[in-house]
Order: structure tokens, then C-alpha cells, then sequence
């Protein structure tokens, strides 16, 4: 097995052309659990902790550019405040340990359907840069899956970084596992408020071959927030309101039943977390105005 | 590949290592260092927690490559002097003597993520102390006495930092 170790960005973009089979590795928590049960040999590794570049978090064109490599600890202490449901996100995942090598490269990388960066990302309308020696492209989170594991991602291309608006308003992401750490997605949501354009953003994790958004769901009370003046007035959300929304990100999801949960109890709780997270983000929504006034 | 990196503060190497194989293995394997110990090898143990570059990490998930060049700190390497002038540190210290160690096994990931965590936190609350552990499994102790051991590390350390700077003012006037 050969080890390819760059220390530029151009490097490892030609490392990665010259041996499309390298497998890249970042903070290895998904790689190595593969290569330490034999799950896996690939002929090569292209060890990713050693290029500056993915390191960095900067912000281009009013955009966080958030580095392929920077580890969920990093998003929790530098990111919380302008993108806060990605670092409620990367606070679940796994354990500290895990959340010192995990990155947001690897988690797309991985394209689990239960990747807890996907649904945050999704909500906030996220784009991946991808890049090879043949050129930068840019796509949207939501056209970045293709299917359970699998993503557009081309032999020759890695991940640069993910480019995502600071919040403009309350953002929300809940999980439910079976107990409070160290636990995969049995089903996640994320919820983003985006008042100055008047639109919701969502996210569902667990319930689908792929990470995807509840785009009716997000339709819907978009509208109805805008028709009844509510995102200006602030009122409280009617009580049909809400649970029509739950009823509409449900309808999103085509769950399957495995190991960890059901597809009917998927469905359920991906309601109820919708239910609820709408709840908390209004509520916060509604709480922004009182302190401004 | 031959690999070069600093453990416990000491220069090492080892030739021949497979690139794939893991932090953990070179550690033990090739090192003989068996302080950090292997469990589970896919990170949900935490019982080969070791201080990459300062950072604590699951051992099993780092690429041996990854870690050339780095500083490591196992659990051998947690306290301080050499030889026979060795002391444990106060949380090695605290859990022996609260009774937070049965088998051992889960032991030096206990201690690597209970220093790091202390290291950031002098005194953390319970619910800090859960959410820093919960990523190292005990299947013996049923953690009371961990917590028990993490709370008192967290006072005796507190006691080092107070008398050491005393003395330092004490030694200034
Ligand atoms: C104990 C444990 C608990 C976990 N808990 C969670 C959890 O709660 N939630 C969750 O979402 N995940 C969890 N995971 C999975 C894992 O931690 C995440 O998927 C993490 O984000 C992977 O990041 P990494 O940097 O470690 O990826 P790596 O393992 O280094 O890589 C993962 C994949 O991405 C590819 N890759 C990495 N970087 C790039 C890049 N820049 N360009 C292209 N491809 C790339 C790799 O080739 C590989 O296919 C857990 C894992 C463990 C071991
Ligand atoms: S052996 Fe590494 S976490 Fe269990
Ligand atoms: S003391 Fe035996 S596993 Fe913790």
C-alpha cells in the first residue's frame, strides 16, 4: 500500500490524478474503522491532515468557506454563532475524541444518509467545492448524493470546502438516537429561518437513500409565513400551522425499516422533530424582536 | 514506510510499517508501549485515547502515517519525572484513590480524556464531565467512581495551581 502524504492543495489534487484509487483520508474515524476490519484494501492512501489549505475557515463573497478538513470541534468553538445549526450538529456527533479528527470533508466524503453535517448543510442551501487538476465546481448539498454512499464525486476529485450563508435567523437541528452520545442517526432534521428572503430551509437525515430537503414542506409554510405577515409580526404559529408542516416534511421522507428503527417510526419522529423544531426556531424568531425593541 | 515521530517526549522510529495500520498498533506493536489498549478498534471505546499534537484522539482511527512527525502523549507519558523520581499525576493519583479502576482496562483512555479535560476545565460540572467521558466505555465500574475520581483530580489540581503559585508570590516578596 503506498501512502501519499501532499502539503499543498495543488498537490493533492495531483496526487489524486495520478492515482484516482488513492482513497483520501481526513480525520479517519470513518476510513480506518474500514481498514482496521478488513472491510477494505484500497492500493493507496492520500493522507489529507497535511494540507494548510483544507484547514481554513474564511469567508469569501459575504459566504463562510468552511475547509473540507477543519474537525467538528473547530465548528462548535469558531462557527457557532454564524452558522449555529451546524454546530448544534457537529456538537451530537460521536464523542470528543471523534469530533477532534471528524471533519465536514468526511462526512460528505462518506455520504451516509445518516451523516449529521447533510441536514444543517441542506437547510442552509450549503454549495461543496469539488476540485480536480481539471478545474473548481460548485454544487448545491442537496445534488451532491446520489445514492446511499455515493455522490457525485468524480475518481479524480476531492472535496476543497463547503460554502454556506452565516444564519440570518434562528436555525434548529434535533436527532433522535438511543441514548445522547456516540449514536448514528435514527432520524435528524435541521431547520433554518431565513426572514430577510422569507423562506425555510430543512434538512432530513435517516429517512431516505439520501440526505434530502422537505421541499413542499419548505413551500408550504414559506407561504404561509409570508401570506399571513407573520415573519413581520411575529405572532405565534396557529397550532394547523405547524402540524401541517410536520405532515409535509413526513411525506418527504421514504424511510426503510432497519437495525435501528422502523420506517413507520422513522416517519413518525421525523414529524415530531419537525413539529418541535419549528417550534423552537419561531420561538427564537419572536424573541429576537422583543429584545430589539 | 519508515516512520519517525515523538512519543511521550522522546524521538522513536519503526521500519516496515504497513501505512494502513493504525497509531495504536504502532504504539503497542511496535513501540511497546501497552498503556493505551485496544478494545474495539473503530473508536467506540475510547480505551486507546492518546494527546495527538495536544488533541485527544482515538488511537485505532489515526493512519500510523498520519501521526509522523507528531507528538504523541500516552497514558506512560501522563505525569511527571523519569525513573525512579516518577509521579503519577493528580488524576492517575485520584483514580487509585477513589476506586474508579476494576480491570483497568478502560483505565488509560479514562486518564488521557479526564487530563484534557481538566486542562480546559478545572472544574467542570457533572453533566461536563459526562459529555467529556462519553466517548470512553467502562464495563466494570458503573462509572460512579469515575465521576467520584474526575471530581476530586479537578480539586487536587486546583490545590497544585494554588500552592505552586503562592509559592511563586511567597518566593517574590
Ligand atoms: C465512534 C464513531 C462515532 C461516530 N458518530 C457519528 C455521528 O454521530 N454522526 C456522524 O455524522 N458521523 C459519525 N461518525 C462517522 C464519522 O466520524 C463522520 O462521518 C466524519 O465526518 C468523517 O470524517 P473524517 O474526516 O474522519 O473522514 P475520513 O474517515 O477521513 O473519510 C471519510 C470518507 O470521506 C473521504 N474523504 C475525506 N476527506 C475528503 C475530501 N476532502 N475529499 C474527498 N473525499 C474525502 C474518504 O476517502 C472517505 O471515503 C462516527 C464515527 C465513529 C468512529
Ligand atoms: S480501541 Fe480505539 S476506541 Fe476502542
Ligand atoms: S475498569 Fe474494567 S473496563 Fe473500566
Amino acid at each position: 500500500m503506498d501512502f501519499h502524504v501532499p502539503t499543498s492543495w495543488d498537490q493533492a489534487l495531483a496526487v489524486k490524478a495520478g492515482h484516482p484509487d488513492a482513497v483520501p483520508v481526513a480525520g479517519g474515524t470513518d476510513v480506518m474503522v474500514e481498514l482496521n476490519f478488513d472491510r477494505r484494501r484500497p492500493p493507496a492512501l492520500l493522507d489529507l491532515t497535511r494540507v494548510p489549505e483544507l484547514a481554513a475557515v474564511d469567508r469569501v463573497d459575504g459566504r463562510i468557506r468552511l475547509g473540507a478538513g477543519v474537525p467538528y470541534t473547530r465548528m462548535i468553538t469558531e462557527l457557532g454563532a454564524e452558522l449555529p445549526g451546524l454546530a448544534m450538529a457537529a456538537r451530537t456527533v460521536g464523542s470528543p475524541q471523534i469530533r477532534n479528527r471528524g471533519t465536514a470533508g468526511g462526512n460528505l466524503g462518506s455520504a451516509s444518509p445518516a451523516g449529521d453535517c447533510h441536514p444543517p448543510l441542506l437547510a442552509s442551501g450549503a454549495e461543496v467545492e469539488i476540485a480536480s487538476v481539471r478545474g473548481v465546481r460548485r454544487v448545491p448539498v442537496a445534488e451532491f448524493f446520489t445514492g446511499p454512499k455515493r455522490s457525485v464525486l468524480e475518481p479524480d476529485e476531492l472535496i476543497a470546502a463547503v460554502h454556506v450563508a452565516p444564519a440570518t435567523g434562528p436555525q434548529q437541528f434535533a436527532k433522535i438516537g438511543p441514548r445522547n452520545a456516540m449514536v448514528i442517526a435514527v432520524t435528524a432534521f435541521a431547520l433554518a429561518l431565513h426572514p430577510e428572503r422569507g423562506r425555510v430551509g430543512t434538512g432530513i437525515g435517516s429517512a431516505a437513500p439520501t440526505p434530502r430537503r422537505a421541499l413542499d414542506a419548505e413551500d408550504f409554510l414559506s407561504g404561509e409565513l409570508s401570506a399571513a405577515g407573520l415573519w413581520e409580526s411575529r405572532a405565534p404559529l396557529p397550532e394547523s400551522l405547524v402540524t401541517e408542516f410536520g405532515n409535509r416534511v413526513r411525506a418527504a421522507a421514504s424511510p426503510i425499516d432497519d437495525v435501528r428503527g422502523s420506517a413507520d417510526y422513522r416517519r413518525h419522529v421525523l414529524a415530531v422533530l419537525a413539529r418541535r423544531t419549528l417550534t423552537w426556531a419561531w420561538e427564537a424568531h419572536r424573541s429576537t424582536e422583543k429584545r430589539a425593541a | 514506510m519508515r516512520i519517525e515521530l515523538t512519543v511521550n517526549g522522546t524521538s522513536r522510529d519503526a521500519d516496515d510499517v504497513w501505512p494502513g495500520e493504525s497509531l495504536l498498533y504502532l504504539l503497542r506493536e511496535r513501540l511497546g508501549l501497552p498503556g493505551s489498549k485496544n478494545a474495539c478498534e473503530q473508536g467506540e471505546c475510547g480505551s486507546c485515547t492518546v494527546y495527538l499534537d495536544g488533541t485527544p484522539v482515538c488511537s485505532c482511527l489515526v493512519a500510523a502515517g498520519q501521526a509522523a512527525g507528531r507528538e504523541v502523549t500516552t497514558v506512560e507519558g501522563i505525569g511527571s519525572g523519569a525513573g525512579e523520581d516518577r509521579e503519577l499525576d493528580p488524576v492517575q493519583r485520584a483514580f487509585v484513590e477513589n476506586g474508579a479502576v476494576q480491570c483497568g482496562f478502560c483505565t488509560p483512555g479514562l486518564i488521557v480524556s479526564t487530563h484534557d479535560l481538566l486542562e480546559r476545565n478545572p472544574r467542570p460540572t457533572d453533566p461536563e464531565i459526562r459529555e467529556a467521558l462519553a466517548g470512553n466505555l467502562c464495563r466494570c465500574t458503573g462509572y460512579e467512581k469515575i465521576l467520584d475520581a474526575v471530581r476530586s483530580a479537578g480539586e487536587a489540581r486546583l490545590d497544585t495551581v494554588r500552592s505552586t503559585s503562592a509559592e511563586r508570590t511567597g518566593g517574590s516578596r
